[in-house]
Order: C-alpha cells, then structure tokens, then sequence
C-alpha cells in the first residue's frame, strides 16, 4: 500500500508572544526594533498602544491537515503572516510543532532561504562545499555535482573569489544552484525562486519543474500566482494558520484573490483587517482608489491619474510619519513604488485621525490586474502598519496610443512615453552637413 | 521514489511493496518527552561536523595580513608579557624551570580551553541564520567550535617544543600521558560550552558574562604561578577545577615536575564527563526550540 509523502495531522503552533524574537528577516528585524522603540515610549508613559499582555499566544499554525501523494507538486498560498513559512519550518523540522504530527516518507530536503550557510570570507568553490554539507549532501555527491552546479549558475570565473565579492546576483545564483542540485524525495522550498534576474528566474522554474518530472515530491511557497498555476498540480491555501482551500491550482488562487483584495468603488474599511504584528494597532483605517476628480473607482485608464487616500489614526503621535504604496502585478512582482519620503516636502507630524492623499499623475501602466500594498512607518520608529496586495485596480485600454493600436502585454506593464522624430539623410547631405557646421561659411 | 508522473498518482494496489523502507519514515511530533542523546543522528551527520571544523578553521584568520602565524604570535607575546610581570618583577618561583617555559607550558592547554569555551559557547548565536533556516543536529556547532581550537593548538604546540628544545629539557616517558590531558582539556571546554551555548540562545547575557567567567578561570587556574604557592589544605580544591589538573599535568609531562594535584585529576576527569553528559542532555532537549527562540 503506498501511503502518502508527507501527510500532517492536526499541526499546530503556536508562539507565546514575549518569546518571539527570532530576526528571520531584515523586516522583521525592524519590526522588532519599532516594537522595542514603542515598548519605550510606553515605558515613559506616552499615549497607550495595545496593551499586549505579555503571554499573549499566537496561533501561527492551527489545526492543518492534509496529506500530499509521492510526486505530487503542492503550492501554499496566503497573505504574509497566514502560516506559509511556518508549516514549511515544521515540516523541515527546524521548530516542533506544538500540537499535532506530520510524516514524511523518504529524504527530505528544505530551501527556505537561498543563500543560509554560505559565508562571506570563503571562496565560490568553499561555499559549494559547505552549502552542499549544510544542506544535507555527501563529500562524494558534491565531488560528482559539482561542474553541474557551477555550470547552471554561470559564475565559473569567480568561483575561487570570496563570495563577498561576488555581486547579489552571481551570489543567489550559486546559492540556488547548490540547493536546485539537491535529490530528495520529497522538496520543501520558500519563496526563493524570485531570486535572480528574469533568465535566471526562468532557469529555476524550468530546474523545478524537471524536479517534478523525476516524480519527486514538492511542496513551495510563493506570492507568484503565475508560478503557482504553471508548477503546482495542487494548491493550499492558508488563512490565519488554518487551511481555509485545497485543490487545483485555478480555483484555489481565484480564491485566494478574491479574499486578499478588494476591486471596490469606495473607501475599503481595513480597520478589521489582520495584520502580522500584533503589538501595534492598525494604523491604517481605511483606503480608496480614486480617479483625478476625487470619485472612488476600480479601473483606470494608462494615462490616468490613480489617487491613493488614507485614512489613518496612529495610537501615539508620529513626528516623521512616512506612507508608501507598492504596485504589483498579479504574478507578484513589484512595478513601482511611490512614497512620501520621496519628496522633499514629505508629511508633517500626524496627531490624530488625519486623511492623507497621493496622487500619481499619470499611472503610465499596461493593461492588466494590479495589486496595491500600503504602509505606515516613522522615520524613528520604522515599519507600523503594512497592508500586503491590500486593493486591485485594473488597467483599461482606451486606445492610448491615439492610433486604434492594441497594446500586448508582452510589450511589459510599464508605458514609458516617447517622442519619435525623423530626418532624411539621403537628399542633398552635403548641403546637410556643411550648414550644420557651427561658423561654417 | 523516482518516475511517477504527478499526474497520475493513484493508490497502489494493497499488496504493492512501500518504496521507501520504515526507517526513511521521519515523524514530526511536538517535543514533549524527547529526552535521548540522539547519538544515532549525530553519527548520521559526521561528515557535516567535519565541514563545520573546515569552516572555522578556514575562516579564523581569513583577511588577516599575518594569517594563521597569529596562532604563534600570541602565546610568544603573553609569555614575555608575564615571564616581565611575574617572572622579572613579581619574582615568582616556577619550580627550577626557566619561567618562560614554566608559563608556556600552562598557557598552550589553557589557550585552547579558553578558545574552545568561547567559540562553543557563541556557536548558537554566531549561527543564527542556519538554526533558523535549516535543520541539522544543533549540538555539532559546539562540538566543531571545539574541535576546530585544535588546530590552532597543534600549531602553536611547536613554538613550546622550540623552546624545549632550546632550553634542552626533555620530557619524561610520561610524556604519553599528554594526549590526555589535551582530551580533559576539551572535553571540559565542551562540558562547559554546551551548557552556555543552550542558555546563550536564550539569554544574551552569557554573552557578557563569558569572556569575565574566562578571566575568573584564568587567575584561579595555576598558570601565571605555581600551585605550591597555593596553601596544601588548598590544593584539593584546586583540583577540583579540571583546568588546574591540565595545566599540572602538562607541567608534569613534559617539564618532569611534581604532580601536586595528582590525585585530583581523576576526580577532575568524572567531573568533567558528568557535566558533559548533564549539558548534552539540556542542550538536546531544548535543541528543538532554538529556531523560536535564538
């Protein structure tokens, strides 16, 4: 009887909240700094934020089961803080879960961050080495792989150079390369296959599908729907740490967009919305899309103007407040981002409710779904409030080019504006040339 | 495992053989109860250890004009430092051998010590990013932490056999006794570094409190001095420190004194291996909370 890879009963995890320091990431180093800073000023007596007890729990991980069948592809999706990272940590046995059980049947081999291991000071060649060892290969394996690895990330000039040399892409291209070398039976990989320029992005999706191929078992995350639907054979969705959708890969990501994003035509009240620190309140209360005139609206023209407006309501007062929006295409890769910090003016002291508006004059973008992010930071204080894919607005062609052409979408999402100018060179260049000649006759 | 397309996934026939063996089956279960040394896993990993060692070694005296010769450089300077100090100024007796050679001979097990008790006990945090990124027995870092200070000692070993050499003293037979002693010496630095890794991943303060715990040791250890100046009612409990019986026992090996804490070193030794054992145990029970809590 073939029983399934991996198959998880009942997990669970939870944190208790005062425990919670690992500084997985830069943001949320920085998060934990803010918090810290806050915890300061509440220590003096400032304006109360919420009075997080000091056990508080958090369920990063509640009650999900499921089980994946031997070559079986799986994608996870959900919003940042959903549990996405956490069940891959257990299932990769880097933390316990604190209720439940999971099985997995055969080798197991987890990428949730490409690059961790290497170090700095050693040679591309070392780190092949020890990545490979950390990693879970052996001596001999590594030996017989290793052309392969250096060849697919295409660093075989620098690869006895220190890896401190190396430049950010040449360093994850070894990184995965090592990783994407890896034979398990079953894979559990992060969101690292954004990592890279476009080629390269395109070389790693190819190498996991090829892993697929050889009936291997893999179960990834990403905020890349278009990688979703083109890897999985299946997908999961996570909510709140629970499993909220599972099954194929076109429903379960309409699901999931549905749920994460709002095309409405007013203010989108985001007050109730979950966000991934608990220890601030939200500060962004509510959000709309408008048009040039000031009327909420979803869809837009590549010409048009898009005005962002805030409503938000800090807990204390925030003496350098700092807004930034971030578009993204549905496929999750970031167009452009705009902030107020990137204007001298920036924004003044924020007191009290306050309404803020941005406006971006000329949207310039190709037709298409778009996905909004939002935050709130403080220059002293960093990240406060963040909304991930929090609104969608949808780009229109309205025969922008004035011509009646279409516009393809290969054409890229950003219409940058040109001017077109032409003279003939063929008809009397002598004549041409000479009077161009500055002092010339 | 391999060429099952994954769209064609169907449960087997009932009587179909599993592909993959009972012991290849991983469980994933909250920690509760878990209390063995897992000694299996560790031997599964050796060779992940042997590159953790490669690692530190490697990486030690990267970027540093004068490389690994830094490994001699330092002992050469705290002898002459202290063959002035005490030798020359303090006066201090060390036992009809020249003091410089009295001190070298204390300083070379107690640098490895010393090195091996902090690398081990900073081996968690200095980490970080593998603990919570990749699983893999946690306690190999403080085991390669020690393991990779013998390097460093094996080099620096022959500035002690030079002098040696120059002052043509010649160690007694005993001198086979000497891998001994470097074994109590790791075997403490490792008794003591597990247990402050484990607590350093989860309280910083080991942090600070280390390199003070290793100038504490230091002076209670007869290094700079000889331990007949330590009154006799005294010397039991100087033997009580297994760092005193090692820098003896070096003395003794290979200078031909006297044994002053000789029956000690025994009592020494258990201690030694008790608190190894008691620190594996607390370190592989905790072991599995690090990522949420380094």
């Amino acid at each position: 009887m073939s029983r399934p890879a991996i198959s998880a009963r009942g997990l669970s995890k939870s944190y208790r909240l005062t425990q919670r320091q690992a500084h997985d990431t830069l943001r949320d180093a920085i998060e934990n700094a803010a918090r810290s800073s806050l915890a300061a000023i509440r220590g003096v007596g400032r304006s109360h934020a919420a009075q997080a007890p000091t056990d508080a729990t958090l369920w990063a991980l509640r009650d999900v089961s499921f089980s994946v069948e031997a070559g079986e592809v799986v994608g996870v999706v959900g919003r940042n803080g959903a549990g996405k990272s956490t069940l891959l940590k257990v299932l990769s046995r880097i933390t316990p879960p604190t209720e439940g059980e999971a099985e997995i049947r055969g080798s197991l081999g987890s990428l949730l961050e490409v690059g961790a291991g290497f170090h700095p000071e050693l040679s591309g060649r070392e780190n092949v080495y020890l990545n490979g060892a950390i990693l879970g290969m052996r001596r001999a394996e590594l030996k017989r792989k290793f052309e392969a690895i250096v060849d697919f990330a295409e660093v075989e000039r620098f690869i006895d150079m220190p890896v401190k040399r190396y430049s950010s892409g040449m360093y994850v291209r070894l990184a995965f390369s090592v990783a994407a070398h890896l034979e398990p039976d079953v894979l559990v990989v992060d969101e690292v296959l954004a990592v890279g320029d476009n080629a390269f992005q395109q070389k790693c999706l190819g190498r996991m599908e090829e892993v697929s191929r050889e009936g291997r078992t893999v179960i990834f995350v990403s905020h890349s729907m278009a990688t979703i639907q083109q890897l999985c054979s299946r997908v999961l969705l996570l909510k709140g740490g629970t499993l909220a959708a599972d099954g194929p890969p076109a429903s379960v990501v309409a699901t999931y967009l549905s749920e994460v994003t709002h095309t409405s035509r007013g203010p989108i009240d985001v007050s109730q919305v979950p966000r991934g620190s608990a220890e601030v309140p939200p500060i962004i209360r509510s959000l709309a899309l408008c048009d040039a005139d000031g009327i909420p609206s979803g869809v837009f023209g590549p010409q048009d103007a898009l005005v962002i407006e805030f409503v938000v309501e800090p807990p204390f007062p925030l003496r350098e407040p700092r807004l930034a929006a971030a578009i993204e295409e549905t496929s999750g890769r970031r167009i452009t981002t705009v902030a107020s910090y990137f204007r001298p003016e920036g924004l003044s002291e924020i007191s009290g409710r306050c309404r803020v508006r941005c406006t971006i004059p000329r949207l310039g973008l190709g037709t298409g779904q778009y996905l909004l992010s939002v935050s709130v930071h403080d220059k002293y204080l960093g990240t406060l409030d963040s909304l991930e894919n929090i609104a969608a607005f949808d780009v229109e062609w309205r025969n922008d080019f004035g011509t009646g052409e279409p516009y393809h979408s290969f054409y890229g999402p950003v219409l940058t504006p040109s001017r077109w100018e032409q003279a003939d060179l063929d008809e009397d260049p002598v004549l041409d040339l000479e009077s161009e000649r500055p002092g010339g006759r | 495992m391999s060429g099952v397309p994954k769209t064609e996934v169907r449960p087997a026939p009932a009587d179909a053989v599993d592909p993959v063996p009972d012991e290849a089956v991983q469980r994933i279960t909250p920690p509760r109860g878990r209390t063995d040394l897992r000694l299996r896993e560790l031997w599964s990993y050796r060779e992940l250890l042997y590159f953790f060692v490669w690692r530190d070694v490697k990486v030690r005296y990267k970027q540093a004009v004068l490389g690994v010769s830094w490994v001699v450089i330092q002992p050469i300077l705290m002898v002459t430092l202290f063959s002035l100090l005490f030798g020359r100024f303090l006066n201090a007796p060390s036992d009809g051998v020249p003091y410089a050679v009295f001190v070298l001979a204390a300083l070379m097990p107690w640098q490895l010590f010393a090195l091996a008790l902090n690398q081990s006990g900073n081996s968690l945090v200095a980490n970080q990013a593998l603990i919570t990124k990749i699983h893999f027995p946690r306690i190999l870092l403080p085991i390669a932490a020690v393991l990779a200070g013998l390097i460093d000692f094996g080099v620096a070993f022959v500035v002690l056999v030079g002098l040696l050499l120059y002052h043509g003293i010649v160690p007694s037979a005993a001198v086979v006794l000497l891998p001994a002693f470097v074994l109590l010496a790791l075997v403490t630095a490792l008794a003591v570094g597990i247990w402050l890794s484990a607590l350093n991943a989860r309280y910083r303060d080991v942090q600070h409190l280390l390199p003070t715990l290793t100038l504490f040791w230091f002076f209670s250890t007869p290094i700079a001095y000889s331990s007949t100046l330590v009154p006799e009612a005294w010397r039991t409990f100087l033997g009580l420190n297994p760092m005193a019986g090692v820098v003896e026992g070096f003395r003794w090996v290979l200078l031909g004194q006297e044994l002053t804490v000789g029956p000690m070193i025994l009592v020494s030794f258990c201690l030694s291996v008790a608190l190894a054992i008691g620190g594996t145990y607390y370190f592989q029970r905790t072991a599995s909370t690090f990522a949420d809590v380094v």
